[in-house]
């Protein structure tokens, strides 16, 4: 168990900072939380940045563009960028830590060759076309379907929970191809362009009052064959390998934001005098402890990723199951920061415009998206503890 | 960084495991709860392997490995429910002549507090006290005057106590009352109160994850209405909650062996404190009648973790320590 950094992380880190350091300065206001073709040139431009300074696909392996960083470089990464304020990976989230590792997983030369050099350049947005009014948590129940039409398919339904649908290039999209097979084996996995025709999208606004998903209606889209990723009918295995990228990077960098907001909520309450208050004292004290340690278990976990890193890079992704863990008790302990944050705040708990507030609505949503907290009990139960399938 | 263990670290706590598997198995527990006094020839078998020695340097006949071996070790005990002074034979090894090779029982207490509680008082051949606050020499638990940080040590029939009715049937308590003519010891006060408290919380881990392995164990064996009890979403839900507790402590006491922050082990301690104690209270949810029973090992494991959770360091005293941690 060695918690320190070798030579070539610290000079890894050293660098990043200095460099941070240079460009964070001159970046520019950022846009309104609403103002969505701004917050795209927002977070294109970043990442734009970013390629040019070699830091790109950073936890990409080397043959699909990346830079076959460890995946401690990885971490130190997410580390540095959020402790400078730089911005997050926002827009270019579906691209960088969905579609595209499942793109350089799964896809042929040609597909990687068109899809994967916009997305690390920040000139193609993704989002992602998973969920359905009838397949949240059960998305194999999705039912777009996707029909043969000479060299293309053909594809009707509706998907929800898209993000970023209103400024995205491509869409990365579960359809039905056969509707006959046992339903994990009809799924394939599309990448639908967003100008094409029958695309409708409405943005969908949630309880914190923002637009930050959409639905998207598709009313016989022609997607040619060519743009699917794997073989038809099993999209689904090639679903996977993107999911397990999401549980496994996505909350680094969020991880230290919530540590630093706990001592600014300790300052708050100390300057507000609300820190006489031994009840919230203690329950201040119990989250220092409970952060400390999912920052402990990131470490573990993406040393564990990196002992069983592929030859030839890559490998940012933690296997699912120490994944859901992780998830599991962050989401939990982010929903509790904020509700200290409101005690803390007292009535200005009350002030949608108080950052901590919009910061409360939205922390509901972790505990939910990408997987609910029941359904990633159900997968430590099952996958790690062995106990059987059932109801 | 490379937060894991080592091939060496995995080789020794399956060593560990093995060694108190054979030594102190499920009979030998039952066994324990009828006659909880440290079994000597174990004591000395587990000398003879190191357990006690393992932080000692090896010109001094000791093993030479560190905090996080030591975690390792105590963790395993832990796991065993092992009756005895474990954390204080591992802390004062090297100290007190003998209890390095296993020859030497000794106890350790912590003053300051009403009661002072010392755990097997009957197997213990010295008390060592750690003050932080009160003073050793004119008795224990007393008033505030002359407070003093220090470490003494007593002869155990010397030291007066009172009975106390012990929880834990596996853990003899009785209170202090006095402690006469105690001999100081030269020892860091504040770093034996740490390293008791980062041991305990070891062995609170061990308990943890041995009650999520009970629990896993029982709902794959227990059939109602026709199935596994562990196929129902609400029994999965209280396994998988308990395994998300138990690895949450592990990384917390893991890293805290490394860093040895004093703020890491009050943290450690919490978590592994809140999991121990959840975890058992949880498996006996899931073991339903049979966990009500004298009979299931399980309650075992719940009052070994109350007490150990009143040692070294409280939930309450945590929390002030890592809420004060947070403004300086």
């Amino acid at each position: 168990m060695d918690l320190t950094f070798t030579e070539e992380e610290d000079a890894f880190r050293a660098r990043l900072r200095r460099w941070l350091g240079e460009v964070m300065p001159a970046l520019p206001a950022k846009p309104a939380a609403d103002d969505w073709p701004g917050r795209r040139a927002y977070d294109a431009a970043w990442q734009r940045m970013l390629y040019d300074a070699g830091y790109a696909g950073l936890h990409w392996p080397e043959d699909a563009g990346g830079r076959g960083a460890t995946p401690t470089q990885h971490l130190i990464f997410l580390e540095e960028t959020e402790r400078a304020g730089a911005p997050y990976v926002g827009a270019n989230f579906v691209g960088l830590l969905h579609a595209g590792p499942t793109v350089a997983a799964e896809g042929s030369a040609e597909q990687r060759a068109r899809w994967l050099p916009p997305i690390l350049r920040g000139d193609e947005i993704w989002c992602q076309g998973f969920s359905e009014p009838d397949a949240g948590s059960d998305l194999a129940a999705l039912r777009t379907t996707a029909v043969r039409d000479g060299d293309h398919y053909v594809v009707s339904g509706t998907k929800l929970w898209t993000s970023h649908a209103e400024v995205a290039d491509w869409c990365e999209l579960l359809v039905r191809t056969d509707p006959d097979a046992p339903r994990h084996r009809g799924i394939s996995w599309l990448a639908m362009p967003m100008d094409a025709p029958g695309v409708t999208v409405r943005p969908l606004r949630t309880l914190a009052g923002s637009a930050e998903f959409a639905e998207m209606f598709l009313d016989e889209v022609r997607v040619p064959i060519s743009h699917r990723v794997g073989a038809e009918n099993d999209g689904w295995r090639v679903t996977m390998v993107t999911l397990s990228f999401e549980r496994g990077t996505a909350f680094v960098g969020e991880v230290v934001a919530c540590r630093r907001m706990l001592g600014a909520l300790a300052r708050t309450a100390r300057d507000n005098g609300r820190w006489d208050d031994a009840v919230l004292r203690r329950r201040l004290g119990r989250l220092h402890a409970e952060f400390a340690a999912l920052w402990r278990l990131t470490q573990w976990n993406v040393s564990e990723a990196a002992a069983a890193r592929p030859p030839g890079g890559g490998g940012g992704g933690v296997p699912g199951t120490g994944g859901s863990v992780f998830k599991l008790r962050y989401s939990h302990a982010r929903q509790e920061l904020y509700d200290a944050a409101a005690e803390v705040l007292g009535a200005g708990a009350l002030d949608a415009d108080h950052e901590w507030v919009a910061g409360r609505l939205s922390s509901l949503s972790y505990t939910i998206a990408a997987g609910t907290s029941q359904i990633q009990r159900n997968i430590v139960a099952e996958r790690i503890l062995g106990l059987p399938k059932g109801r | 960084m490379d937060f894991q263990l080592t091939e060496d670290q995995r080789a020794l706590r399956r060593a560990a495991r093995e060694l108190l598997a054979k030594r102190f198995g499920p009979d030998r527990l039952r066994a324990a709860v009828g006659d909880p006094a440290p079994d000597r020839a174990l004591w000395r078998e587990l000398g003879a392997a190191g357990f006690f020695a393992l932080r000692l340097p090896e010109e001094a006949g000791g093993v030479g490995l560190g905090l996080p071996e030591a975690v390792l070790v105590l963790e395993e005990t832990g796991r065993a429910l092992l009756p005895g002074p474990v954390v204080a034979c591992q802390l004062l090894a090297g100290v007190v002549d003998g209890v390095a090779s296993g020859e030497k029982i000794v106890g350790l207490c912590e003053g300051g507090r009403e009661p002072v509680l010392w755990e097997h008082p009957a197997a213990c051949d010295e008390l060592i006290l750690v003050e932080t606050g009160t003073e050793c020499r004119d008795g224990v638990g007393g008033g505030a005057r002359g407070r003093t940080a220090g470490v003494c040590r007593s002869a155990a029939e010397r030291v007066s106590c009172a009975p106390f009715a012990s929880v834990d049937p596996l853990t003899p308590l009785a209170r202090v009352t006095g402690l006469p003519r105690a001999e100081a010891l030269a020892l860091d006060a504040s770093r034996l109160r740490r390293e008791a408290a980062l041991l305990t919380a070891a062995q609170q881990l061990g308990s943890a994850a041995r009650t999520v392995e009970l629990a896993v164990a029982h709902a794959r064996r227990r059939e109602q209405f026709g199935a596994p009890v562990g196929s129902f979403q609400a029994v999965k839900h209280l396994c998988a909650q308990m395994l998300v507790r138990a690895e949450m402590a592990r990384c917390a006491v893991y890293a805290a062996s490394v860093t040895e922050g004093d703020l890491d082990v009050t943290g450690a301690k919490l978590l592994a404190d809140e999991a121990a104690v959840r975890n058992a209270r949880d498996c006996v949810q899931v073991h339903g009648g049979m966990g009500f029973t004298w009979e299931a090992d399980v309650h075992l494991h719940l009052k070994r973790a109350w007490l150990r959770a009143e040692c070294w360091g409280t939930a309450g005293e945590a929390e002030e320590l890592l809420a004060a941690g947070l403004i300086t």
